[in-house]
């Protein structure tokens, strides 16, 4: 049964996501020798395209075509693949805003175990799949061991899982739309809202001031804006600052925000997790300050430094205000 | 209508720098600040507005020790009619398959017609809402950040995607939600209105109240198992600026001019 790998592959007007490769990745190192079979469910023509592409490096893709997956509503695809899986398989899933939304109960449907947001295999030893995951924001790790004798599903971290070697494949691909099940939701997608658009585009900013939680209050915001200023750079941040209103939506860097790709970002106060780093890209020269040197952020960082911002913000604006 | 809303006590991230203890067993729990989850407070202060605009009750709920009890104090104190605590041995050491288990044999016991959770707790594993409504056999969406009801029997939900877009959805009652932050502004709690609910008498149901079978929760019925916490070796990280602070800030600027963070 071990030997038998899925992964879930999440893709959008023709174009698998990035997690499609990452996924078999993943599944390779948890069993060398298994034969993973990508699913790609949708409906029409641009499903053929993906499931192509995806057969240049998985042996073998089921393609699951039918119009009632055009959008990928977790509850029906969850019953798609509950009925199609078999017994004790293991599937990989992105852990991504789908992902958390399917994986959790396919998992118990299958009944199979469930492993959330990995981020490391460690190994398979018979029934045991030990794996490596992050908790609190990614200050500590754990090695977790899964019973996977009834199948499991498995939420793979994006980016973590790079594809740079993988051998390409001539895969075949397997038209299965015949053998799923499509039931009545009790959840019906309407429609997607986009994400209002701000006065700032920090998308194109070259160099971004970015605060975090450690900023404390909404008045201490003007000393990142007195730094950006003199720096002329612009001001982002972390999600907690737009959750408690301090600022705009179309100013958090991140998954759920925006994706950035500034020559030079100063973290201030931001722990670095994996959502927030996630909307960092391009290899920016990352700068962090932050009181806690454990803090995530400092793995990722170029330069660190350690010290409250409240103190250190004001003081290096006045410094580059005389220069 | 009645809401249910699962909440969780866990050491607070913004009041503690959290480290791996001598042996690798624990993270080192002395001197933690414990709090409510922070997804959770969103969760709570919704159904508080939904409760408010449309009528009904707010129930918090979790499953943990008698520690716990402060956190649901707290939440009552925000405005939830009633708490439960769900304790007992046999619930220790289980995996959110477990802690889904038990919520569900309380939710069993109730009439519910919205369950709420927060996205996500102090392990990332964002997983117990979905499986609560696997159990349950109730329509699920996670993520949520605007609840609209229609009406008795059906709700509008939306679901913070990629980007910050989205994805709205029509769900019918009754339903599971997971909630995601910056939903609401959670209301501000002071000693004066935690002083208000001391007295109130707060349930504790174990395993035999709730008719839970004791091997399928707890260490024993845990199929996934953390088996230590550690600091993995990642290589060199940042080079740190050492120095006073004049010292530092005279470095920072000439690596600024450098990589063009100056203009
Ligand atoms: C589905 C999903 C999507 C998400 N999307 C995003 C996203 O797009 N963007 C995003 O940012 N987050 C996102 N998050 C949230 C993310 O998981 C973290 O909770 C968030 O990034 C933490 O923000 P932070 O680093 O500012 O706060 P914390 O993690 O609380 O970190 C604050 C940091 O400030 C430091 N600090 C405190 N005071 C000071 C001081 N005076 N001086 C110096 N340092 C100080 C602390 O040591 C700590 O490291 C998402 C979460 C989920 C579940
Ligand atoms: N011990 C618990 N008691 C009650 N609810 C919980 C418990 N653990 C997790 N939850 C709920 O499940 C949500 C997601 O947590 P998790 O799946 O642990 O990431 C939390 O926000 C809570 O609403």
């Amino acid at each position: 049964m071990t030997d038998q790998i899925f992964a879930y592959i999440t893709h959008k007007n023709g174009v698998a996501d990035d997690s499609a490769l990452e996924l078999s990745v993943a599944a390779g190192k948890i069993n060398a020798d298994a034969a993973v079979t990508a699913i790609v469910a949708g409906a029409g023509d641009s499903l053929s395209a993906v499931c192509d592409e995806m057969a240049k490096a998985y042996p073998t893709v089921w393609k699951l075509d039918n119009d009632a997956l055009a959008y990928p509503n977790a509850e029906v695809i969850r019953n798609v693949l509950a009925s199609i899986l078999p017994d004790n398989a293991m599937v990989l899933v992105p852990h991504d805003t789908f992902g958390m939304d399917l994986s959790p109960g396919l998992s118990v449907k299958m009944n199979a175990a469930f492993i959330s947001d990995v981020v490391d295999v460690e190994g398979l030893s018979d029934n045991t799949l030990t794996i490596v995951r992050q908790e609190y924001g990614g200050q500590v790790s754990t090695h977790v061991a899964a019973d996977i004798s009834s199948g499991a599903v498995i939420n793979v971290r994006p980016g973590v899982f790079q594809p740079d070697d993988i051998a390409a494949v001539s895969g075949e691909v397997v038209d299965k739309s015949d053998d799923i099940e499509i039931t009545d939701a009790k959840r019906r997608f309407l429609e997607t809202v986009e994400a209002e658009v701000g006065d700032v585009d920090i998308t194109k900013s070259d160099v971004l001031v970015s605060v975090g939680r450690g900023i404390e209050d909404e008045d201490n915001l003007e000393i990142a804006f007195d730094l950006a200023k003199a720096m002329g750079a612009d001001v982002s941040c972390s999600r907690p600052i737009v959750d408690a209103k301090w600022m705009e939506k179309s100013r958090q860097v991140g998954t759920s925000g925006q994706t950035v790709k500034p020559k030079v970002y100063l973290a201030a106060g931001i722990s670095g997790s994996f959502q927030h780093l996630g909307g960092l890209k391009g290899n920016p020269f990352i700068i962090a300050i932050n009181k806690n040197t454990k803090a995530p952020i400092f793995q990722v960082a170029d330069v660190g430094i350690e010290a409250d911002i409240l103190d250190f913000l004001p003081e290096l604006t006045e410094a580059i205000e005389e220069l | 209508m009645e809401i249910l809303v699962c909440v969780t006590r866990v050491p607070d991230t913004a009041e503690n720098e959290i480290e791996v203890n001598s042996d690798g067993t624990d993270i080192g729990r002395d001197d933690l600040v414990y709090s409510v989850n922070e997804w959770d407070n969103y969760a709570v202060e919704e159904a508080i507005q939904i409760r408010d605009r449309v009528g009904g009750s707010v129930t918090v709920v979790t499953v943990g020790d008698d520690e716990s009890e402060e956190i649901l104090r707290r939440e009552m104190a925000m405005g939830a009619d009633s708490g439960i605590l769900l304790a007992d041995g046999a619930f220790d050491g289980s995996d959110g398959l477990g802690i889904a288990r038990i919520l569900k044999a309380e939710v069993d016991k109730g009439n519910y017609d919205l369950i709420l959770t927060g996205a996500q707790s102090e392990g990332g594993t964002a997983e117990v809402g979905g499986m609560l409504a696997a159990l349950l056999d109730l329509p699920f969406a996670s993520l949520v950040n605007q609840i609209e009801i229609v009406d008795e029997k059906k709700i509008k939900v939306g679901r913070e995607i990629e980007g910050g877009n989205i994805e709205v959805s029509e769900i019918d009652l009754p339903c599971v939600l997971s909630v995601q932050t910056g939903i609401n502004e959670p209301r501000y709690v002071g000693i004066r209105g935690i002083r208000k609910v001391a007295s109130l008498d707060i349930p504790t149901h174990g395993a035999a109240d709730l008719g839970v079978d004791p091997a399928t929760v707890g260490a024993d019925g845990a199929r996934v198992k953390r088996m230590d916490y550690f600091i993995p070796d990642l290589g060199e990280g940042a080079e740190m600026l050492e120095g006073d602070t004049e010292e530092i800030i005279s470095k920072l600027i000439e690596l600024l001019k450098a990589k063009g963070g100056l203009k």
